[in-house]
């Protein structure tokens, strides 16, 4: 069973992506070329949704820059990512949490995951 | 066609599409076509035929399944039969022999070709798909009528509707060519063309690729 488009389409899958799902709090390392030289940008915000699946999904990340909300979305697998770190696993109902965009300081937060998840 | 220009042709199957990053990693989105096991099945000269076309034959099939005269025709090629059959009229046509198999590597990445196939059938469509018409108010006292196409013509002058009037109908399942579609990359391993976004059909479905007819300066 070998799908040429799915073989071809897992050779620009990339495996050192880490699991994250909308509420968690991101650190992506954007390499940015100026001229002929490159260096890592620093995005950090909350993933606000996870979009689609296989080599065409994407992250969305929001942050609150000088008070004004800033998004950006990244393909999953794209190069431009050098690394993703997950630097907290939030504890939302929704997988798209579009409800951010219009709460403002406080009430933005999200709580933090609990690790021991509570037996249902 | 005064002046016969040397094509270069290609039978495939429509995989399907999917994105790759191209050097500045941007996205691109491309169409799979799995052209390989191309065979040359006649070549035409002016001689003995007036013109000069090559002929490809692509794709499986059972030998039991072939005509007495295609399998003698497949034969004098000293080939396997083949399901599909194209010309492809090119100057050069005496170059390629009997027999000689043709693959995807015949293109190269950043080529431009003309891709033809039959598009994906639509069914009984009204004229707001088919022709695009604007169709009627949704509101403002319309009654039943919002997807119409409104008058077909005037009254008992002329008294008939004329010929060629756009009218609800059959739409798609017929031969679409996109013209200069730039190609991706090529894995002739694998037989892959990998052209830059859509092409005509649904997946599985056979297309020709041909150089393009317009492409302009070096792209030829």
């Amino acid at each position: 069973m070998t799908n040429p488009i799915d073989a071809l389409a897992a050779q620009r899958v990339r495996d050192d992506i880490p699991d994250f799902r909308a509420g968690d709090t991101l650190r992506v390392h954007v390499k940015v070329v100026e001229g002929n030289r490159s260096r890592i940008q620093l995005f950090q915000g909350v993933c606000i949704r996870v979009h689609g699946s296989g080599v065409g999904r994407t992250f969305t990340v929001r942050k609150v820059s000088f008070g004004v909300g800033v998004e950006r979305t990244f393909p999953l697998h794209t190069p431009i990512i050098d690394k993703i770190e997950v630097v907290t696993r939030g504890d939302v109902r929704r997988a798209k949490l579009y409800y951010l965009r219009n709460l403002r300081g406080k009430a933005a937060k999200i709580k933090e995951k609990r690790d021991a998840p509570v037996s249902r | 066609m005064s002046q016969l220009r040397n094509v270069r042709g290609l039978l495939g199957t429509k995989l399907g599409m999917t994105q790759v990053w191209d050097e500045n990693n941007r996205v691109v989105p491309v169409t799979v076509i799995e052209a390989g096991s191309n065979v040359v099945t006649q070549v035409r000269s002016a001689d003995t035929d007036g013109y000069t076309a090559v002929q490809l034959g692509f794709g499986e099939v059972k030998a039991t399944k072939v005509t007495k005269p295609m399998a003698g025709h497949f034969e004098r090629a000293g080939v396997t039969p083949r399901r599909h059959v194209v010309e492809i009229r090119t100057a050069d046509a005496a170059e390629y022999s009997l027999g000689q198999s043709v693959g995807a590597d015949v293109f190269s990445a950043g080529e431009k070709v003309d891709v033809t196939g039959t598009s994906k059938g639509k069914g009984f469509a009204g004229v707001m798909k088919r022709h695009g018409f604007s169709g009627v108010s949704a509101s403002h006292g319309s009654h039943r009528n919002h997807r119409k196409p409104g008058s077909i013509g005037g009254a008992s002058t002329p008294g008939r509707v004329f010929a060629g009037q756009k009218m609800p109908g059959r739409m798609g399942n017929e031969t679409v060519t996109i013209q200069n579609v730039t190609v991706h990359a090529v894995d002739a391993d694998k037989g892959l063309i990998l052209v830059r976004g859509a092409i005509p059909g649904p997946r599985g479905t056979l297309v020709l690729v041909r150089s393009a007819a317009k492409a302009k300066g070096d792209d030829r």
